[in-house]
């Protein structure tokens, strides 16, 4: 944890965040969900945006965040087509609706 | 549509074998996907196509099939898992962000991000990917796997679980925290 951001700046954005039109890191990350999905009203939008431009931290949190989140859903879509289907399974459903 | 449903409701041996043939692929992609097992897999398939069967009557063709079998699928998935106990879970609260009492965040620097593009050349990204997925605890890991990838709404998710949506984008978001952090090693290029 060496790099991170120096205690005095940590204090002077800590302050800075508490500002009107500003947000804590810790409410940045309520409103992540809604942003990634696009239901963010514009208001608060904007704060969240005004946020990430600030606080290095938090943006490369969501792009990290993002990143997982892509690597997750591309890898179940490429695993899917590959998937043989085993002739037994298909010769129990098939038994089973025989009875 | 009519005639395949009145065939199947009269157990046509030629067209079940067709149906089944049709859809076992995708409907073991996606209970394999949730049960992230092959043998529970198969189990949820055999189950589902059993439910099928039975309320095939049922079916008002208001939905397309698919929609409606997907529904029967994921749900048998989910009867599967509350009868099996799965061992060796991270904590998703150890796994959630940290911030300082100043209520800024402690991060540490990314130096490098790999792209899910770059890491997609590596041979054992996706057993990687698959192994911290299902490090999640269930009640997790089915709120993640419905919405972020069988891409079902909060409001589909909310009703097959019985719990709320408030509930659902909750679990989703710590889940996909937890996540973010278990794959930091792969997405820093670090040897685990």
């Amino acid at each position: 944890m060496s790099a991170q951001r120096p205690r005095l700046l940590r204090r002077i954005q800590g302050l800075m965040f508490k500002l009107p039109l500003m947000i804590s890191c810790e409410d940045f990350e309520d409103f992540i969900l809604d942003y990634l999905d696009g239901t963010l009203p514009s208001r608060q939008k904007f704060i969240f945006e005004m946020h990430m431009k600030l606080c290095r931290e938090c943006r490369e949190y969501l792009e990290a965040y993002r990143t997982s989140l892509e690597l997750a859903k591309s890898t179940a879509q490429e695993e899917a087509p590959k998937q043989p289907v085993p002739e037994d399974l298909i010769a129990a459903v098939l038994a089973a609706r025989k009875g | 549509m009519d005639d395949l449903l009145t065939a199947l409701q009269n157990g046509d041996g030629e067209r079940t074998q067709s149906f089944v043939r049709e859809h076992i692929g995708w409907m073991l992609a996606v209970s394999n996907r949730i049960m992230r097992d092959p043998h529970h897999g198969e189990d949820a398939v055999q189950n589902a196509f059993a439910k099928i069967f039975d309320k095939i009557g049922q079916f008002k063709g208001d939905a397309a099939i698919k929609t409606w079998m997907h529904r029967i699928v994921v749900n048998e998935c989910l009867m599967l898992m509350r009868k099996l106990r799965r061992t060796q879970t991270v904590m998703v609260d150890d796994l959630q962000p940290m911030y300082d009492k100043n209520g800024c965040r402690i991060e540490e620097p990314w130096v490098t991000m790999e792209t899910p593009e770059s890491l997609a050349l590596q041979s054992d990204t996706r057993a990687q990917v698959n192994k911290k997925i299902m490090q999640l605890p269930d009640n997790y890991r089915i709120v993640l796997v419905l919405r972020d990838i069988e891409e079902l709404t909060t409001l589909e998710v909310a009703e097959m679980l019985q719990v709320s949506e408030a509930n659902v984008k909750v679990r989703l978001h710590r889940a996909r925290a937890a996540l973010k952090k278990l794959l930091e090693p792969l997405m820093r290029g670090l040897p685990e």
